[in-house]
C-alpha cells in the first residue's frame, strides 16, 4: 500500500502531540497510566487522525465508527487524541483524574464526548464491541467498531468468550489491536501469566490476525487496510510496542506502568518529545 | 386463583408481544433459551435472537454494547448467573455507564428446587439492588410480569427483572391491573399489621391474611412489584396505619425486600419488624414445596412472624 510521505509525516507529528498530552496530563494528575497509553499511541492516533468515520461535532452520529478502549487504564491516550480531533479543548486534559473532571481516571462514555464505552475493569471491551457490531449488521449500517486490548488483558477469561463470539456472528467490522508491549503490572508477562502464541491463539479462535511493528505508521495503516478487505470474519492486529514508547527513561520498565512523572522528568520527557527531535 | 402460570412463562409471551411492538429490542440468552423461555421470541425474530453459549459474561458486555447502539437488549440466564456470575460486568459495563440494558433473570430463589443450592439464588436482590441506576422489579405473577416487562423496555437505563420457574397462581386481573414502576399495589386493607411481599411469597401472604382474619387479625398486604426504587411513601404509611410489619420474600432475609423495608422504616418509622425469607443459608435439593416449607417461605410462616410483631407492639 502506497501511504503518501506527507500523511505518514503528518501522523508522526501527531501521536508525538498525543505523547506529550500524555506526559503532561499524567505528571499533573500524579497519577495515571502512561506507559501502556505511550504504548498505544501510535495506533490511536492512526485511527482517529487518518482512518475513523468520525465527526467531532456529532458525537452520536449513528453512522460513525466507534473506538472501544479496552484497556482503559490507557484513557490518557484516548482523552489526547479526542481533544486533539476537537471533542473537547486540549486545555481539559490538564484536569485528568481530579475531582470534578469530566476526565475520570478510567473512560466514562456518560462524561466524554467520544467516549464509545466505559471501561476499566479489564476483559470487557470486547463484548461491547460485538455488541455494536452486532447493531450496526441489524441496522444494515457499515460501521466499523476497533478495539484496543492489552496483551496482560487477555488473562481475562471473557475476551475468549468474546473472541469465540466475533468469529461465530463473522463480525468483520470489528478490528481488534493487542497491544502487545510484554509488560504487565507485576512484570514481564512471560513471567506472570504467559499468553503462550498470541497469534497461532487468536488465529484458532476464527480471526484474521496480523502481526506488525505497533509503531511503524505505514505498517499500522496497511494492516487496518488489509482488516478492512476481509469479508467472514474479525480482524486481529497484533501490534508489538514498547511500554513507554517515546520517553527514554520509560521504555521498557514496568515501574512506568502507573507511576506519574515528575516536574524534572515531565521537562525531560517533553524534551525528547519536542517537534524535530524525534 | 385456580390457573397457575409461572413468570417466566408470561415473560417468554410478553418478550414475542414487545418484539412486535419494538424493533429494536433484542434478546440474548447463554443456552438456557428454553427453560428462560426465551425461545418464543428467538422463533419469531431469529435476527433479533442471540445465544451467546454458555458465556455469561460475553451476553452482558454484548448487551451493553447493543445498548450503546440504541437497541433494547434483554438479556437472560438463571437468577444464578445472570447477577453473581456476571457482577462486575453489570457493575461496570452497564450500571455504571446506565445503559439500556434489562437483565431478565429465571429461576430466581429455592423453588428451582431439585437442582440444589448450586442453581438456587437468593442473593440476587440484594446484589442488584446496591448498584446505583439499577432499577429492581420483581413480579408476583403473570399479569405483573407482562406489565413489568412491556414497562422495562419504555424505561430509559438498566432494569433486573426476577422471575421463576414454578407455577404460580394469578392475582392480578390483566384486564384492570395498571403497573406503575415503583409504587407498591396494594393487596388487602388492613389496619392490625402489614405484611410487604414481593414474588411468589405475596401468595402466601395473602393467605395468611386470610388464615389471620378468621383469627381476628386485620393484614395489610403489599405486593412491592419494585424493590428498587422502594416505594417509601406506601411503606412508610403501612407502618404507621398499622404499627407492625413483617416482610416475605423468596430471597435471603439479608439484603432483599426486607432489608430495604428495615432501613427504610428504621429512619423514616421504626415500628416493630420480622423478616421472613432465607435465613442466611444455602439450599438444597428437593421439590419446590418442601423447600418452601423446609426453608420457612409459608403462610405458617408468616403467620408466626405476624404474631411476634403484634406482640412487640404491644
Amino acid at each position: 500500500m502506497e501511504i503518501p510521505t506527507e500523511t505518514l509525516e503528518r501522523l508522526k507529528d501527531k501521536a508525538r502531540e498525543i505523547r506529550r498530552h500524555i506526559i503532561t496530563m499524567v505528571g499533573a494528575a500524579g497519577s495515571g497510566h502512561p506507559g501502556g497509553s505511550l504504548s498505544a499511541a501510535d495506533i490511536v492516533t492512526a485511527l482517529y487522525f487518518a482512518e475513523m468515520r468520525i465527526d467531532p461535532e456529532r458525537p452520536d452520529w449513528p453512522e460513525r465508527d466507534r473506538f472501544v478502549l479496552s484497556k482503559g487504564h490507557a484513557a490518557p491516550v484516548l482523552y489526547a487524541a479526542l481533544a486533539e480531533r476537537g471533542y473537547f479543548p486540549t486545555a481539559d486534559l490538564n484536569s485528568l483524574r481530579q475531582l470534578g473532571s469530566h476526565l475520570q481516571g478510567h473512560p466514562d462514555m456518560r462524561k466524554v464526548p467520544g467516549v464509545e464505552m466505559s471501561t476499566g475493569s479489564l476483559g470487557q471491551g470486547l463484548s461491547a464491541a460485538n455488541g455494536m457490531a452486532l447493531a450496526g449488521k441489524l441496522d444494515g449500517r457499515d460501521y466499523r467498531v476497533f478495539v484496543m486490548l492489552g496483551d496482560g488483558e487477555i488473562q481475562e477469561g471473557q475476551v475468549w468468550e468474546a473472541a469465540m463470539a466475533a468469529a461465530h456472528y463473522k463480525l468483520h467490522r470489528v478490528i481488534a489491536f493487542l497491544d502487545y508491549n510484554g509488560l504487565q503490572i507485576d512484570g514481564p508477562i512471560a513471567e506472570i501469566m504467559s499468553p503462550g502464541s498470541v497469534a497461532d491463539k487468536w488465529r484458532a479462535f476464527g480471526w484474521e490476525v496480523q502481526e506488525i511493528d505497533g509503531h511503524d505508521m505505514a505498517a499500522i495503516l496497511t494492516a487496518i487496510s488489509r482488516a478492512g478487505a476481509v469479508r467472514d470474519k474479525p480482524s486481529m492486529i497484533v501490534a508489538h510496542t514498547v511500554k513507554g514508547k517515546g520517553c527514554s527513561f520509560m521504555e521498557n520498565q514496568v515501574g512506568w506502568h502507573g507511576a506519574a512523572p515528575k516536574p524534572e522528568q515531565v521537562e525531560q520527557a517533553l524534551r525528547e518529545l519536542a517537534p524535530g527531535s524525534c | 386463583m385456580s390457573k397457575k402460570i409461572a413468570t417466566r412463562e408470561a415473560y417468554g409471551a410478553a418478550l414475542v408481544e414487545l418484539g412486535r411492538l419494538n424493533p429494536n429490542v433484542v434478546v440474548l440468552d447463554a443456552d438456557l433459551a428454553k427453560s428462560t423461555k426465551t425461545i418464543d421470541f428467538s422463533k419469531e425474530f431469529p435476527q433479533r435472537f442471540f445465544d451467546v453459549g454458555i458465556a455469561e459474561q460475553n451476553m452482558i458486555g454484548t448487551a451493553a454494547g447493543l445498548a450503546a447502539a440504541g437497541k433494547v437488549p434483554f438479556a437472560s440466564s438463571f437468577a444464578v448467573f445472570a447477577t453473581g456470575r456476571v457482577y462486575d460486568q453489570i457493575r461496570n459495563s452497564v450500571a455504571y455507564p446506565r445503559l439500556n440494558v434489562k437483565i431478565a433473570a429465571t429461576h430466581a430463589g429455592i423453588t428451582v428446587g431439585e437442582d440444589g443450592a448450586s442453581h438456587q439464588m437468593v442473593e440476587d436482590i440484594a446484589l442488584m439492588r446496591v448498584l446505583p441506576n439499577m432499577t429492581v422489579l420483581v413480579p408476583a405473577d403473570a399479569v405483573e410480569t407482562r406489565a413489568a416487562v412491556l414497562a422495562a423496555a419504555e424505561m430509559d437505563g438498566p432494569v433486573y427483572i426476577r422471575l421463576g420457574r414454578a407455577g404460580v397462581p394469578v392475582l392480578h386481573d390483566e384486564n384492570t391491573f395498571r403497573f406503575v414502576p415503583g409504587q407498591a399495589v396494594t393487596m388487602r386493607e388492613g389496619g392490625d399489621v402489614a405484611v410487604i411481599a414481593c414474588g411468589i411469597m405475596v401468595t402466601a401472604a395473602l393467605e395468611a391474611a386470610e388464615q389471620l382474619a378468621a383469627e381476628g387479625v386485620s393484614v395489610l398486604v403489599l405486593d412491592v412489584h419494585t424493590v428498587k426504587p422502594l416505594d417509601v411513601r406506601a411503606v412508610v404509611e403501612a407502618a404507621q396505619l398499622t404499627g407492625a410489619v413483617v416482610t416475605a420474600e423468596e430471597h435471603s432475609i439479608i439484603g432483599g425486600l426486607g432489608g430495604a423495608v428495615a432501613e427504610t422504616l428504621a429512619e423514616h418509622y421504626p415500628v416493630p419488624v420480622r423478616r421472613v425469607g432465607v435465613a442466611d443459608t444455602f439450599g438444597e435439593s428437593g421439590k419446590p414445596d418442601e423447600l418452601l416449607k423446609k426453608y420457612g417461605l409459608t403462610p405458617a410462616e408468616i403467620k408466626l412472624a405476624v404474631h411476634e410483631v403484634l406482640k412487640r407492639k404491644q
